[in-house]
């Protein structure tokens, strides 16, 4: 017999193919944009259905190019928000109407938004916030810090991070696919550092823009699109919140658990799509290792190299993909042979440090050192962990630059 | 005098905001990615914009470039307005702080506005100085001050030899040609569109005009100092 192709195409006209084609077989063409531009390319080829959008520094650029696809028609609905409180919550309703739904933020914005994220993963919603991270007030600042990603960490929404504008558009069509998964389904936050990535313009490899994910199946959902008025999640209509009784509160602190278990069930989907989630970068053998995640794991690659060759210094960076989940286990095997682990961050509390510290706490034996940190734009240019290093070793710090 | 072996070119261009700055770094970076260089560009400004400070960062190498953000120390600073040295509209002060031995710096104007002790401190690095009118040149070759950044964009890949006029045409074009046709179509091209495709295309000309005739003068002066080209070809590098 023989067998009929079936080619299926998108609302845009697309020809929908499977996201590991789209991901890793379609062949790839380099374009020279920003992570702004990459942003609108990687929506253009999810068959998005929903984008609404406000303008903040420095994700503006990324909201405004959204609304531009939506008048190209690659976009399904697309509309300007009240304020970033009344983005999210916009957003969360055309994802409870069955809508692939993508929006943007940065820094004042996402406080503002805040009471929505948990109500997002509450309610199981799929959607992706691309964050591209900036200070946060007071003093007021729009320059890249990512203090507001510590605030997103138990939200219940997945969190990611990207390192440059290539993994950027890789992770937000990689996104929906492990986000929408019927055991997975809770939100996504694609991070990224704000004007490192945003602004910055480098080489990316994309696929042709006539290929796109598969639509969004609502029916996959583990809630009940809409109105969710079926078990197990009652929320909307006749609440818990109306019962004081202990069956509600039970309801209510075992979905707590299942939204961070349906997080945790995220890790091998993620691992698939993200090709892992860490990387390991430079010498395996090195026993000075940098643990990091988005730009901070760039700047400690470009030291790493800049250690060996100027230096005769081995380090290695471990670099995280994922934040939430957070690749424990991944790490304590990357960091066996490790003699110090440093944590480079563009905050000024150091989240990421305490993340390190308890996932090895009581696993491995290794001391972790918060430093290099900047924040509130401050750059951090790999000279300046290069003279953190070799402070910390004792050696002598002869010629930086 | 020669020079290391460079790998990397970290490019650092305090201007003020309006002068177009941030797309001569894109351009600069499109320029060099054409002609297979890996190449980053990126902006940082504050919320002030016009008259007031702005820099643009270049990052250009033969091996894949993971740095971010501002570039603290330099291998070439390019001032693109007096008033970054004489009024200290700079992110750094002074504004050659954190310059790399043996770099470069550019500066628009049509005199000296180093003090001695600048002097001193720059020699003492081997850092050249090449004073440059880019504004007046821009007046005179495309008739508009607008163009300032595309002779300084000329004056440095002139000096630096990285590469040659055909990439910086290619990063002007996709700079300023590739949005048009992309949203405009080929099909309807109405005359109102014509009419402002073709002002278009003498913009681009005369860019180019003020880029080439840049890229020649400095070109020139950095035959006299004696000065190599700053980078191997890209294509060198793979061979080994």
């Amino acid at each position: 017999m023989q067998k009929t192709e079936h080619v299926q195409y998108n609302r845009a006209g697309q020809r929908v193919v499977s996201p590991d084609y789209l991901l890793f077989e379609a062949p790839r063409e380099k374009q020279f944009m920003t992570g702004s531009e990459v942003v609108k390319e990687a929506v253009k080829r999810a068959s998005v259905d929903a984008s609404v959008s406000y303008p903040i520094t420095p994700q503006s650029e990324a909201a405004h190019l959204i609304g531009e696809l939506w008048v190209e028609g690659y976009v399904g609905v697309y509309f300007r928000g009240e304020s970033e409180f009344g983005v999210m919550s916009e957003i969360a309703g055309c994802a409870m109407a069955g809508a692939r739904s993508i929006t943007t933020t940065s820094g004042p914005g996402t406080l503002r938004a805040m009471e929505n994220f948990p109500m997002w993963a509450g309610s199981r919603l799929p959607i992706q916030l691309v964050l591209m991270a900036r200070g946060v007030n007071s003093p007021l600042s729009i320059q890249p810090d990512n203090l507001e990603m510590s605030f997103l960490l138990d939200t219940g929404c997945m969190i990611w991070h990207a390192e440059n504008a290539q993994e950027l558009f890789d992770m937000i069509l990689a996104g929906f696919v492990v986000a929408e998964q019927p055991d997975v389904h809770v939100p996504l936050i694609t991070a990224i550092d704000g004007f490192f990535i945003s602004h910055t313009r480098e080489a990316v490899m994309l696929p042709p823009d006539d290929i796109a994910l598969p639509p969004y199946n609502p029916y996959k959902s583990p809630m009940v699109p809409l109105d969710m008025e079926m078990a197990p999640g009652r929320f909307l209509r006749d609440p818990y919140v109306m019962k004081s009784n202990y069956i509600s509160y039970a309801a209510h602190t075992s979905w707590q658990f299942e939204v961070r278990a349906a997080i945790e069930r995220s890790r091998p989907y993620a691992k698939h799509y993200l090709r892992g989630l860490i990387e390991e970068f430079g010498d395996p053998e090195a026993e000075i290792v940098f643990v990091a995640s988005g730009t901070a794991a760039a700047q400690a690659k470009e030291a790493t190299l800049m250690l060996l060759h100027e230096e005769g210094v081995k380090a290695r960076v471990v670099r995280l993909k994922t934040i939430r989940p957070f690749p424990t286990q991944e790490l304590i095997e990357a960091l066996r042979g490790a003699k110090y682990v440093f944590v480079p961050e563009f905050n000024v509390i150091g989240w990421l440090e305490r993340e390190v510290r308890r996932a090895l706490y009581g696993n491995l034996d290794v001391p972790v050192i918060g430093s290099p940190r900047v924040a509130g734009g401050m750059t951090m240019p790999p000279e300046f962990i290069v003279k953190e290093i070799l402070q910390f070793l004792g050696k002598e710090v002869k010629h930086v630059v | 005098m020669s020079q290391p072996k460079r790998r990397r070119i970290n490019v650092r261009m305090p201007a003020i905001g309006g002068q177009g700055a941030v797309t001569a770094a894109h351009i600069m970076a499109t320029a060099a990615d054409h002609a297979g260089y890996y190449a980053v560009s990126n902006p940082f400004f504050g919320a002030e914009k016009r008259m007031a400070p702005a820099e643009s960062y270049v990052r250009i190498g033969i091996d894949p470039i993971y740095d971010r953000g501002e570039v603290v120390y330099p291998d070439v600073i390019m001032v693109f307005h007096s008033q970054v040295i004489t009024m200290g509209k700079s992110y750094t002060m002074p504004f050659y702080s954190g310059i790399k031995k043996n770099g470069l710096i550019i500066i628009n104007t049509e005199e000296d506005l180093l003090t001695d002790r600048d002097h001193e401190y720059l020699e003492s690095l081997n850092v050249k100085v090449f004073n440059f009118p880019a504004t007046k040149f821009a007046m005179e070759i495309a008739g508009t001050e607008l163009a300032t950044n595309m002779a300084m964009l000329g004056a440095f890949f002139g000096a630096t030899q990285i590469v040659g006029m055909d990439s910086i045409e290619e990063g002007i074009k996709a700079r300023f040609l590739k949005k048009f046709v992309a949203s405009g179509g080929t099909m309807s091209l109405d005359s109102a569109i014509e009419r402002k495709f073709k002002k278009k295309l003498e913009l681009i000309e005369k860019n180019i005009n003020t880029a080439k005739a840049a890229y020649e003068v400095a070109q020139e002066w950095a035959r006299d100092q004696g000065m190599e080209v700053w980078l191997p070809k890209p294509q060198e590098v793979a061979k080994v």
